[in-house]
């Protein structure tokens, strides 16, 4: 097994934004072996899907949708023969002295990284993580998923939407579904003001006279084999339901955005301390983990609202990965 | 008349407050930079979006091409837009910025590949 093992100076784990934008930076900082694993069959991540615009106006000064960002990086990777991409690898294991497993298409290998980056991200929070009674009907979709299966695959789940939750992906879905023709009825809040930027609300919502109702929450699910309706109730200042106040919404179609949680199984595996309440790892300073030489960037550090953000960072962990293997006198 | 808007032209969200007459824009408060300004006269006077959207490929790598507007089009025009782009079906490879419908709509503003096909 060890005699298999390839050992690189810097591996990075998601070619995703952060994962390459950290590529990019630990190459232009002097590192000459590294190595960009991606478990998809292309390179950047969650862009792919994100194809409205709003991207870049920090980096690029450019107004740009997801696909374009991402562009401009696997453009730069390509240019840069100090960084090796491999695609369709996914790390299934991680060990403490950073040795990582990983599968690909009909094989097994296994490698050892001096430095390295875990960028793998976030996932959505499920209609399971917050207290919604009723049924257990199809069509309840997180909107991300929702998102993938309209941009990626181009098929519409619903024509009658309810949203849970004002998050930016909720509300750019929102207008995602009424562009393709379904009626989205309603967004549905709990706190007093949206969680997405104030420009989404305007322009996802506004722009398509979708009600947003703040203070209020959906207190139950109706449907057999399909979700018929939800019942929507206001609640006070301390989230309680006020009675008198609920009202039915028929849909075939609900969407849950209702927050990011970092994925950071890997470094859990090899025994990094991790916040159990933000499931990020327990962290010294931006980007790092309590292992010297085990970094962490982008949504899996901690939730970003801009992927301008999540860039900027992550060249960060690039810089910090370089400066660890010159200690190392590599 | 005094208005309130919303600038969607950055993550700030400025709120701006405008004043209109007869649907012109007399003065505008509350931006932070020039786009605010800019912003604020578009919207009350002719309100513009950049559309984004998908196109269906034949035998192409991706199933799916993302694709904007290269430009805003008029609010007004959003719906016939959507119905243009939905009609197009690519059958040969494009990159980033190839043009997939010209001159949408007669607007002369052309609808665009954000995604190389392959």
């Amino acid at each position: 097994m060890k005699n298999n093992t390839v050992q690189h100076d810097c591996i990075i784990v998601g070619g995703g934004p952060a994962g390459m934008a950290a590529a990019l930076e630990a190459a232009a900082q002097g590192v000459k072996d590294i190595l960009l694993l991606e478990r998809d069959q292309y390179l950047g991540g969650i862009l792919n899907q994100c194809i409205h615009t709003g991207f870049g106006l920090h980096q690029f000064q450019a107004d740009l949708t997801g696909p374009e960002f991402s562009a401009r990086y696997i453009q730069r990777l390509h240019e840069t023969p100090q960084i090796r991409v491999s695609l369709q690898t996914f790390v299934v294991r991680l060990t403490p002295d950073k040795i990582l497993t990983c599968i690909k298409p009909g094989r097994m290998l296994t490698l050892a990284a001096k430095a390295l980056i875990l960028c793998t991200g976030c996932r959505e929070r499920t209609r399971e993580m917050i207290p919604i009674p009723g049924t257990r009907p199809a069509g309840v979709f997180p909107a991300g998923l929702a998102q993938k299966l309209i941009n990626m695959e181009g098929l519409l789940p619903g024509k009658e939407v309810v949203v849970i939750g004002s998050g930016d992906i909720g509300l750019i879905m929102a207008r995602r579904f009424s562009l393709e023709g379904a009626r989205v009825r309603a967004v549905i809040e709990i706190l007093p003001q949206s969680r997405g930027l104030a420009r989404n609300v305007v322009q996802c919502l506004e722009d398509f006279d979708i009600p947003l109702y703040l203070q209020h929450r959906v207190a139950c699910l109706y449907g057999r084999q399909r979700v018929e309706k939800v019942k929507v109730v206001r609640v006070d200042d301390s989230l309680r339901d006020l009675p008198g106040t609920a009202f039915f919404l028929p849909c075939d179609t609900v969407l849950v955005s209702v927050g990011l949680i970092p994925e950071n199984e890997l470094i859990e595996m090899a025994g990094v301390p991790l916040d159990p309440r933000t499931n990020t790892p327990v962290s010294p300073g931006i980007n790092q983990t309590s292992f010297p030489g085990l970094f962490v960037s982008g949504n899996a550090f901690r939730i970003y609202d801009l992927v301008d953000s999540v860039v900027r960072d992550s060249a960060c962990a690039g810089r910090q990965a370089a400066e660890y293997l010159r200690g190392l006198g590599t | 008349m005094k208005k309130q808007l919303t600038c969607i032209e950055c993550p700030n969200g400025c709120v701006l407050t405008a004043e209109v007459k007869n649907g012109r824009l007399l003065t505008v408060e509350g931006y932070q930079c020039p786009k605010g300004e800019t912003y604020a006269k578009e919207e009350i006077e002719s309100p513009r979006r950049t559309v984004t959207s998908t196109v269906r490929t034949e035998g192409l790598g991706i199933k799916w091409v993302p694709v904007r507007t290269n430009r805003p089009i008029p609010k007004a025009s959003i719906g016939a837009a959507m119905q243009a782009i939905q009609r197009v079906r690519l059958t040969h490879p494009v990159r980033v910025g190839d043009v997939v419908v010209a001159n949408l709509l007669s607007l002369g503003i052309d609808v665009v590949a954000t995604r190389n096909s392959e």
